[in-house]
């Protein structure tokens, strides 16, 4: 009895997380807590999602439609809808168009499937299921959230002004972003855009660097890194790809800054514009790329990485199935990670690199189908024979499959350097990857807001929504991917405004106006899932604590966790968090944090050794 | 009752360093890759020939050896504070500040000889790279500076200079640590410029 007393004021001791009444702002605004922070981001990146999503829409609707009068755009518009003076047609400005897409870019990319996606899950789940109070550093990490707001109002304040938002595409090459008179967006619009963007990074940098000082430092006992859950050494291995690539685009972006504000030719040589000679030489534009792509595209994998946790946990804990292959698992979320630092060249393939360069880039490039096709057989191995329940986070985890297999296929051609020559820049890449990062991510995305709904906000979403949901986007993804292959193969390139001033396309103008038709669709059906997800946060139905009979140490808290998380002392840790479907066992479903000794019946003999239940008569002395 | 079943499984306690020093060097490690990605600009930029050759000035060598006093006088001051000597300790974090500020000023004065020699951040990326390189480094230098005026008043604040070793323990790492990134930029400075 004593001990356990001791126990207990230890941990009091320990925890100055004790109730006390917090003002309105304290708990909802300038909180410290990371479940509130979470939250926070999640809902920030839904609205991102929302705008990004309307941008898509505007340029879609121009593409598709090409003869469209888009005057009754001109209330939300405004000048960017160019009235014709004879015939009183709308039409969408040209350079707005290209604005379009670079905006859509980037707060897709940045907005929504990092900060939105990192944000929310590494914040909400790292401490709850490794077993921590709260975050290393709290207060970093509610700076963390305040300068990814900043960044956003910056970024939607380029929406109004005159000559617009950055429209040089999400990448952001110089010469175009280089030089403020090469184009309108190429102004105010992008100097806000690099401003955003260096506040962006450093809220992705102080997230990340929690993240990484969390797992590591404030494990619970017996939370060694082989019985973490998948999705924390997702979360984990993310961070560390954002901790080393995230710098060096703040360096480019530093280079690109002194080149547009301060004279200097980093990135800019021998340029007329306008008949006129530009003073800089030297600058090389090739560089730009490099430091961007090194970044660039181990940010497909911090895109992508977090969906692909969440997936693995989701997919055990509804096929009811210990995951396939725990440790090649990590072991190819390892592989992906290091590879991702060495494959950036395949994106400059057409930059006239050395082929011999480009044949190392290619071969590089595709060794990273071995770990990727690893996970993806072991998701299907983990499905295989389950007892399979279809729950809407589930129904979004094996659309994520579905979506990085049929995705990653055509990054398999797209990492042909041969290949490449001819399909660069075309909507084949855009159609492989939005399915395979885009598509694939924001779909691990919403399946955790799914299945941590409960944990979020203590109720239900509603099933029903979730399906329609789900099968409206799962189909109209297809529907709207699908053909962009075939025009991209056709060879019409992406950022074009209009397709029809060339003959050779004029046969896919029904495809496009189909593409476009599917994607306005979709954009509507994800609105099924926001009014789900608002009216669930105050009307849902209540959960219980373990609604989907999980293993992970989150669904020990109480129902909605408070200050701290747990009201007593943290849980310990005694096996990893697949003991789905054990045989012997007498549920299911054997949470992390009971010890062996307590499950005889179901337990391997190595296991009966650690509990001491080997038979051995000295071992089992009973205790009234 | 069978709590002594539980005797043989106890779960291990896990690996924990304090976790604001790994913050401190994960932070240090974001900085790293800031100097990883220009200085391999630097040299992917410089294999593409039309590169300007300048001989670097021989005050460096002044600013460099002043940064690794500095640093000795950082290491002072915290072994000061373990051993609870307030005067050593405050006089050793003075020391450590002015040194730093010379540094910056040699740094200056470096800018100066380099304009004197027609090599200016306008103009070939070879001298460019140079202002870069070295304001950057400047620039992470002053946020050193303003941590250890920071220790600086706590140690007049605290009653026991010994209170705030821990403290005073990382922003002596983050000094040491930003000598010895300028040593790594002088070193591969006279390799490649």
């Amino acid at each position: 009895m004593s001990t356990a007393n001791v126990d207990l004021t230890d941990e009091m001791g320990h925890d100055d997380h004790g109730h006390h009444e917090q003002s309105f702002v304290s708990k909802y605004i300038f909180s410290t807590d990371h479940k509130t922070i979470a939250k926070q981001f999640l809902i920030s990146g839904i609205i991102w999602a929302i705008i990004g999503g309307l941008l898509s829409v505007v340029f879609r609707l121009q593409l598709g439609f090409p003869n469209m009068d888009m005057a009754w755009l001109r209330p939300f518009l405004g000048e960017w809808i160019n009235i014709d003076a004879a015939t009183g047609m709308g039409k969408l400005d040209t350079e707005f168009y290209l604005a379009l897409v670079t905006m859509h870019g980037t707060i897709m990319v940045f907005f929504v499937l990092t900060a939105g996606l990192s944000g929310t899950f590494s914040n909400f789940l790292i401490p709850l299921q490794i077993g921590a109070r709260d975050m290393a550093s709290g207060f970093m990490n509610m700076l963390s959230y305040w300068f990814f707001f900043l960044s956003s109002v910056i970024m939607f304040a380029s929406f109004f002004i005159s000559t617009g938002p950055a429209s040089g595409s999400w990448v952001i090459y110089p010469p175009l972003s280089a030089l403020p008179q090469s184009m309108s967006g190429a102004g105010l619009g992008m100097t806000l855009w690099l401003v955003a963007m260096a506040l962006f990074i450093v809220s992705t940098l102080l997230g990340g660097i929690n993240y990484i000082a969390t797992i590591i430092n404030l494990r619970t006992d017996g939370m060694s890194f082989t019985k973490m859950p998948l999705t924390i050494w997702a979360f984990f291995l993310t961070a560390i790809i954002g901790l080393l690539s995230f710098p060096v685009l703040l360096s480019a972006a530093l280079l690109l800054i002194l080149d547009r504000s301060f004279g200097t030719s980093f990135f800019l040589s021998e340029i007329y514009i306008g008949g006129e000679a530009l003073p800089n030489m030297g600058g090389s534009p090739i560089l730009f790329q490099h430091l961007f792509w090194f970044l660039g595209h181990p940010e497909v994998y911090i895109v992508l990485l977090p969906s692909l946790g969440i997936t693995s946990e989701i997919i055990a804990t509804n096929a009811r199935k210990p995951i396939f292959g725990y440790r090649a698992m990590i072991g190819s979320m390892m592989g992906i990670a290091i590879l991702s630092f060495v494959v950036w060249a395949h994106h400059m393939f057409v930059t006239g690199m050395n082929p011999f360069a480009g044949s190392i880039f290619m071969l590089l490039t595709l060794i990273i189908a071995v770990p990727s096709a690893i996970k993806a057989f072991n998701y299907i191995t983990t499905l295989w024979k389950g007892n399979i329940i279809f729950t809407p986070a589930m129904m979004f985890s094996i659309g994520l499959v579905s979506f990085f297999i049929s995705g990653g296929v055509t990054g398999i051609f797209l990492g042909n350097a041969a290949l490449d020559i001819q399909l660069h820049d075309t909507y084949f890449v855009t159609a492989h990857f939005h399915l395979v990062m885009g598509s694939a991510a924001f779909f691990g995305m919403i399946a955790g807001v799914y299945h941590w709904f409960p944990k979020m906000f203590g109720r239900m979403m509603d099933r029903k929504l979730g399906y329609i949901h789900f099968w409206t986007s799962f189909i109209g993804i297809y529907l709207i991917f699908f053909p962009m292959h075939y025009i991209g193969i056709a060879g019409f390139p992406r950022r074009y405004y209009s397709f029809t001033n060339f003959d050779a396309f004029s046969t896919f103008t029904d495809l496009n106006a189909f593409i476009s038709i599917a994607a306005i669709a979709t954009f509507v059906a994800q609105l099924i899932f926001v009014f789900n997800f608002f009216y669930s946060i105050f009307k849902g139905r209540r959960a219980t604590q373990n609604p989907w009979n999980s293993t992970t140490l989150e669904w020990t808290t109480p129902i909605e966790p408070g200050h701290g998380n747990w009201p007593g002392p943290i849980p310990k840790v005694y096996r990893w968090p697949y003991d789905l479907s054990k045989p012997g066992a007498k549920e299911d479903f054997i949470p992390q944090n009971v010890p062996f000794a307590e499950t005889p019946e179901s337990n391997l003999p190595h296991e009966q050794e650690l509990a001491g239940l080997e038979g051995k008569e000295d071992n089992t002395i009973k205790v009234d | 009752m069978v709590t002594d079943l539980h005797i043989k499984e106890v779960p291990q306690k896990q690996l924990g360093i304090n976790p604001k020093k790994f913050i401190l060097w994960l932070f240090m490690v974001s900085i790293v890759m800031v100097f990883a990605a220009l200085t391999s600009g630097f040299i992917v930029r410089q294999a593409e020939g039309n590169w300007i050759i300048y001989e670097l000035p021989s005050q460096l060598w002044i600013s460099t050896a002043i940064l690794f006093a500095s640093s000795l006088t950082a290491h002072w001051a915290l072994k000061s504070a373990q051993k609870n000597n307030s005067l050593q300790t405050k006089l050793g974090l003075w020391v450590t500040l002015g040194l730093g500020l010379v540094f910056l000023s040699t740094q200056l004065w470096v800018w100066e000889i380099l304009v004197q020699h027609d090599v200016y951040l306008v103009g070939n990326p070879g001298g460019s790279f140079l202002y870069v390189l070295m304001g950057v480094h400047a620039f992470h230098l002053i946020s050193g500076l303003i941590y250890l005026m920071i220790m600086l008043v706590k140690s007049y604040r605290a009653n026991e200079v010994s209170e705030i070793q821990f403290k005073l323990s990382l922003s002596t790492t983050y000094w040491h640590f930003l000598d010895g990134l300028w040593i790594y930029l002088y070193v591969f400075l006279i390799i490649y410029h």
